[in-house]
């Protein structure tokens, strides 16, 4: 078990390296290897969506990854959402939408949203409850984060009107 | 006296203060915090619900390369603490309190047996599995009947699994229930759920007993309190223990407790010599953590034939779990004391019963004991409204007390508590807008229609609720040199918003700019005593001394610029966070950056405390919910279509924060009616031991809601005519739930008595009714 693996993950656009035993999840070598703890673990069992990540854009579950899985592809954490102008729109509209309150499944909604508005930048009210309903929030009972979801769309489709 | 024009805060949805280090994966949660030299403990929970404990072998697990100690309560001599009661500590209740680590017995699943220390998480839980425990399973109680009945004993030294019971009431119910012209009985069961915060609970103890100091990471809710009885615990001056907040994801009574944990991590520290972490993982949290509701309730209702309620007379049990823990008997006490609700009963008996099982020992959770009150009451008003041919709503106003009955002293409900008094308000006020937003009149005729295979019903639900009890609350409002302001509070955050709201009270009453204000709530030594958080208190308690604290500065800043330019204070005036003459209000100003500048060079400080206390007078209050339901006769499944309700909150400081906790509250209360379910089988195994078997509310049917936080009453107990508003959202969602699903399936003749509604117990009435 204990034998480790020297692996190069590609994480918010940067290379790194670390080591890892082969049962190391990616969300623990996230946290624990590259201090990113902005990924959360809420479950560590795939149902509550809290360690979400973007793999080459995809939404997944890092608690139900290894690290050794991730060689050769371009993940993003919640770290790597905003940019040198600060807020991304999603996240300014998490904000502007009271979509938080406690913040810990936050992560998650963030990656998870992302990853549906870069496939469907118009979804209405329905497709945005069924695209979060693998993400369990505690605080703020859904609505004002569809409203979030939502609004960014609307937010990101007046920036870049495809 | 408050700020004026862009200085008002109080009332606006302003941002919050917490939300970018969240959004930008800043927040830092006790897992997220490291210290050199970090080792990770992990517990070894009972797999066995009642057993004897022959012996704990632990040699296989400390050589496991990367172990640095094992113990279990063997390791530890005799005097382990015992876990103390704060709050409703009834007499009895102290056979039953919880040593940190199981001695000789193990009583629930979950039971911390022994505890490993290594070099990191996956070490720790490899050495786990080779501790090798020689168990006798002991026979289990599993239900509250069994536990009555005292022949399987779980504390051998009480006697017997009664916890205590009680009888508490007003008026002389029994000479009423023998001439009422209407009276009747039903038993209603609030079933067993958890808090289930996002955030599993975690610690991180540095203790150096060399120092002494002990400081333990990850505290929250009431950190005073815990900080006192983790000192005498280890026999240490208070002075000596720290107990730091860190963000928390989600409290809702559950977190922040003392638990086994907040004392084995400590010792672990303690033993080897440098800092340990404790992270629960989920399956942990949902057995060891708090559960809560598991009352059950038989009620009985007197009443004149036109549905005046003349008596209740009622037994409450609860379920307390194998130990009673820190929040003693609140649930059950809570339940009966909330039974008659904010209606006119002239005569109410109960009789209150704690059971002792071997399951995981329950706290508060949300509303505790009002959502299980709320649920019993409403579903029997509708029950009665029936039997006597009167319509559910006029049934409520005709029962409901009057402003000009207020303030109403609803006798000691709960042993010790006297004086409780429901404080001014006008209830119908609030339930005629419930009727009116929820479009009542064009539903009460169509109560169990059906639309395309599936039954409605438009149930509604009234409720009163207390907040903003317990102990005194402090704060120091500090002005550095730069302009900058802290805030520091004894109260702690559980995620809802603390920061930002102590943070619009203090530049309300600053009048400056809430973007120069940091809160400050990390920390035991910040302030030399705290209150917490709970109750739906921090906006009343902490928001009040935040208030008082501000003002005292405003005093100060007087002061201190009248000796700055040598004049009487009271020609001088505050302003916009300035000091002005009041001759020549345009003319110089000292800022309060001046002024604390000036402070310095005098060796003095710019700063102010405050302290809030109740003085035991609580704002309840109140308020009435409205549930559209769509229950699918071939399935069972219930759509909630549309939700409404209303809270009277005396006056709301940031409307979106209060929305958010209505919402919040209210969804969780579709869990705890639905979903929410820790189920046991007859060996005391938990079998919702994950979130596959333990439900939780997901986006996936969300109702349309509207939350109306009413501001028509404020609180006349304190300035600012706050009350509670964290509760009101979840507190009758069963009552209002349970009566539309009831109204839904009237025609079969079904009746909701019992929680969680599933499709399943549905189905099978359905079933047995032809359907």
């Amino acid at each position: 078990m204990t034998a480790r693996h020297r692996i190069s993950l590609t994480v918010n656009g940067d290379a790194v390296d670390c080591e890892v035993e082969p049962r190391m999840t990616l969300a623990d070598c996230l946290r624990e290897k590259l201090d990113l703890t902005g990924t959360h673990l809420g479950c560590e069992h795939g149902v509550c969506g809290a360690c979400t990540v973007l793999i080459d854009g995809a939404a997944v579950r890092s608690c139900l990854m290894f690290a050794v899985q991730a060689r050769g592809v371009e993940i993003v954490t919640v770290e790597g959402l905003a940019d040198e102008n600060g807020l991304s729109p999603l996240q300014a509209a998490f904000r502007d939408n009271h979509a938080l309150q406690c913040g810990f499944c936050t992560p998650g909604l963030l990656t998870t949203a992302q990853a549906f508005l870069s496939e469907n930048p118009s979804p209405n009210r329905a497709e945005v409850e069924s695209a979060i309903s693998g993400n369990i929030c505690r605080c703020t009972g859904y609505v004002p984060i569809v409203d979030a979801i939502l609004d960014a769309a609307a937010r990101l489709r007046a920036k870049d009107p495809a | 006296m408050t700020g004026t024009g862009s200085h008002r805060y109080i009332g606006k949805a302003v941002t919050r203060l917490e939300d970018e280090r969240f959004l930008i994966g800043r927040g830092r949660y006790i897992d997220d915090i490291k210290l050199p030299r970090l080792a990770a403990m992990a517990v070894l929970r009972s797999p066995h619900a009642h057993a004897r404990i022959r012996a704990v072998d632990l040699a296989a697990a400390r050589a496991l390369p990367g172990v640095i100690d094992a113990f279990s309560a063997a390791d530890l001599g005799s005097d382990l603490p015992l876990i103390p009661l704060r709050l409703a500590p009834f007499k009895g209740f102290e056979r039953f309190l919880q040593r940190p680590i199981a001695v000789d017995k193990v009583r629930y699943v979950g039971e911390p047996v022994a505890v490993i220390v290594a070099d990191d998480r996956y070490i720790a839980e490899d050495a786990l599995d080779l501790v090798e425990i020689d168990f006798e399973p002991l026979p289990a109680v599993t239900g509250m009947d069994q536990a009555a009945a005292g022949d399987v004993l779980i504390h051998d030294d009480a006697g017997e699994n009664i916890g205590t019971r009680y009888t508490v009431g007003r008026g002389d119910a029994d000479p009423v229930f023998a001439s009422a012209p209407y009276t009747r009985r039903e038993r209603f069961v609030t079933n067993r759920h958890a808090a289930c915060p996002m955030e599993t609970r975690g610690l991180i103890a540095e203790f150096d007993p060399d120092t002494p100091l002990l400081r333990l990471h990850g505290a929250a809710k009431v950190t005073y309190f815990n900080r006192r009885h983790l000192a005498t615990a280890f026999g240490l001056p208070e002075s000596a223990v720290e107990l730091i907040e860190t963000d928390v994801g989600g409290g809702f009574g559950a977190r922040g407790e003392l638990y086994p944990e907040d004392y084995l991590t400590p010792i672990a520290s303690r033993r080897a010599g440098r800092p340990v972490k404790w992270i629960e993982d989920r399956h942990e949290n949902l057995m060891a953590a708090n559960h809560s509701r598991d009352i059950d309730c038989d009620l009985e209702i007197a009443a004149t034939e036109d549905g005046r309620i003349l008596a209740m007379r009622a037994t409450v049990r609860g379920d307390m779990g194998a130990y009673v823990r820190t929040n003693g008997g609140v649930v059950a006490s809570k339940a009966a004391q909330f039974l008659p609700g904010p209606y006119r009963v002239p005569a109410f008996s109960c009789d209150v019963q704690f059971l002792i099982t071997n399951k995981t020992p329950v706290g508060t959770y949300r509303g505790p004991g009002r959502f299980e009150a709320n649920f019993c009451r409403e579903r029997m008003l509708d029950l009665m409204a029936a039997d006597l041919g009167i319509d559910p709503a006029e049934i409520r106003f005709r029962n409901l007390m009057e402003p000009a009955e207020l303030p109403y002293r609803i006798g000691e409900l709960v042993p010790g508590d006297a004086n409780a008094t429901f404080d001014a308000g006008d209830y119908p006020s609030a339930f005629r807008r419930l009727l009116s937003e929820a479009n009542y009149d064009d539903w009460k005729d169509r109560q169990g229609e059906v639309i395309d295979g599936r039954a409605h019903g438009l149930g509604i639900a009234c409720f009163i609720e207390s907040s903003a009890a317990g102990p005194p609350e402090t704060a120091r409002v500090t002005v550095a040199p730069d302009g900058s302001i802290e805030i520091r509070t004894g109260a702690s955050s559980v995620g809802q918003g603390v920061e930002t709201g102590l943070a619009q009270i203090c530049a309300e009453y600053l009048e400056i700019d809430m973007g120069r204000i940091a809160v400050q709530h990390g920390s035991t030594t910040l302030l030399p005593t705290g209150g917490g958080t709970f109750h739906s208190r921090n906006t009343v308690m902490a928001g009040n001394a935040v208030r008082i604290a501000a003002e005292t500065l405003r005093a100060r800043c007087l002061d201190l610029a009248a000796l700055r330019w040598n004049v009487d204070p009271n020609r001088l005036n505050y302003r916009d966070g300035a000091v002005v003459r009041r001759e020549s209000p345009d003319g110089d100003t000292l800022t309060i950056a001046d002024l604390a500048a000036f402070a310095t060079s005098r060796n003095d400080t710019l700063a102010a405390d405050g302290s809030y206390d109740n003085e035991g007078r609580v704002s309840y209050s109140y308020g009435a919910h409205a549930a559209l339901v769509a229950v699918d006769i071939q399935t069972g499944i219930v759509e909630v279509k549309r939700y409404v309700l209303t809270e009277e909150i005396g006056r709301a400081l940031n409307p979106a924060l209060v929305q958010g906790q209505a919402v919040g509250g209210l969804i969780q209360g579709l869990g705890g009616t639905f979903l929410d379910h820790m189920i046991y089988d007859d060996d005391g195994q938990l079998l919702t031991g994950s979130f596959a078997d333990y439900l939780l509310p997901t986006s996936s049917a969300l109702p349309d809601i509207t939350a109306i936080a009413l501001e028509e009453s404020p609180s006349q107990l304190n300035p600012m005519g706050f009350k509670g508003a964290g509760e009101g959202g979840i507190v009758a969602v069963a009552g209002a739930v349970g009566n539309a699903v009831a109204h839904a399936l009237a025609p079969y003749g079904i009746s909701i008595d019992r929680l969680p509604i599933t499709p399943d117990r549905l189905r099978a009435a359905l079933r047995v009714a032809g359907a």
